[in-house]
């Protein structure tokens, strides 16, 4: 199956330049012209990278994560879930590149088939860096009022939580 | 709202590793942040490029007219102010479908396609309802296949890497009905200025 993953994007790749090809689309000039945009695109986005990628690395070292976890440490015994997931749950919303090293350490602590292991895989692959999607969508079109897109978007991680420890511990 | 999740960020951080005597590493974090976003940025540089190229053989060549049309039924139900847009709807189904193929590097840029050309038709400061809702659909994730989720379990030595495809499914799916179900009851209660 990791084969049928790898080769999605050449394959689609394929059918996107073949297809051009055949309805007589000068395919090179229009790539051209389509990359130039993106030149523009990602140094519009850049400001808000910096801004958003310094506040999630402060956050990282200031050991703020470590304190609200071991706060909430009591509602995950009553769970039965280990304390490590929170630190995930808390951390997958602002940070792409940190729950993918501390989703790593788990996996490597606990191992990939354990409870805990697949309790962290689930999570990490249901839900996406939520807060890096909602600031470069909406910093790229420079728009100030939100309205709910962010509990909306909160609520989705939530719920991807607790379907998380469910799935693994109802199917698992 | 961003405005008050990134001030609670920097000073909860600050004031965090204050008391915990953390500040010198702190300094640090800030100037490897900031030099970390420029590092992603040119590595988004790159794949931005090819798949805005990539996206504009597509729509000229009638590729993502033909995948719209094919995602009409669900797509026009969930944006319906976009159901007579080939072009937006164009440009969001290239996003959803990568997204959908975990195609992380092609799902922005062709998202960031997507929410540009409908902010073109939305001046001012507030998003549409599709846009939220486009957004909301980018922060939650659907996948067919996690890959890399599947490399990195069997890199730890996983006997079964793709033992917990069902287990993701129920829980991505359930997480992003639960964003669209709070969208559409947002939509309904909201007033808009606009008569949008």
């Amino acid at each position: 199956m990791a084969q049928v993953g790898a080769a999605a994007m050449p394959v689609i790749i394929g059918i996107i330049v073949l297809y051009g090809f055949l309805k007589n689309v000068d395919v090179f000039d229009t790539f051209l012209e389509g990359a130039k945009e993106g030149i523009t695109s990602s140094l519009q986005i850049l400001p808000t990278l910096i801004g958003l990628i310094v506040a999630v690395s402060m956050v990282r070292a200031s050991g703020l994560l470590e304190m609200l976890c071991s706060l909430a440490e009591p509602l995950t015994k009553a769970v039965g879930i280990s304390p490590e997931i929170l630190p995930l749950a808390i951390l997958r919303p602002i940070s792409g590149s940190g729950s993918s090293a501390y989703t790593l350490s788990i996996l490597q602590q606990f191992g990939p088939d354990s409870e805990t292991g697949k309790i962290a895989s689930v999570l990490a692959s249901s839900t996406e860096t939520t807060f890096y999607a909602i600031a470069v969508y909406f910093g790229a079109c420079q728009y100030k009022k939100l309205r709910y897109t962010v509990p909306a978007a909160l609520l989705g991680d939530c719920a991807a939580l607790i379907f998380a420890v469910l799935t693994v511990k109802l199917l698992g | 709202m961003l405005n008050f999740i990134w001030f609670g960020m920097i000073i909860a951080s600050v004031i965090c590793a204050a008391c915990t005597g953390g500040l010198g590493g702190l300094s640090n974090a800030v100037m490897e942040g900031a030099g970390s976003a420029v590092e992603l940025s040119i590595a988004l540089l790159g794949s931005m490029c090819a798949w805005l190229g990539f996206l504009r053989i597509a729509e000229k060549s009638g590729l993502t007219a033909l995948l719209a049309e094919g995602f009409s039924p669900v797509i026009d139900r969930l944006f319906p102010e976009y159901r007579n847009d080939n072009e937006i709807k164009g440009k969001m189904c290239m996003n959803l479908s990568a997204n959908f193929l975990g195609l992380g590097n092609a799902a922005t840029p062709l998202g960031l396609a997507a929410i540009s050309a409908m902010a073109k038709k939305n001046p001012g400061d507030t998003p549409t309802k599709g846009m939220i809702l486009f957004v909301v659909f980018n922060t939650a994730s659907i996948q067919l296949l996690p890959v890399n989720m599947a490399a990195m379990r069997s890199s730890c030595g996983s006997g079964q890497p793709f033992a917990i495809l069902p287990e993701i499914w129920v829980t991505s799916l359930a997480a992003l009905l639960t964003c669209v179900l709070f969208c559409k009851l947002m939509e309904r209660r909201s007033v808009f200025q606009k008569g949008r």
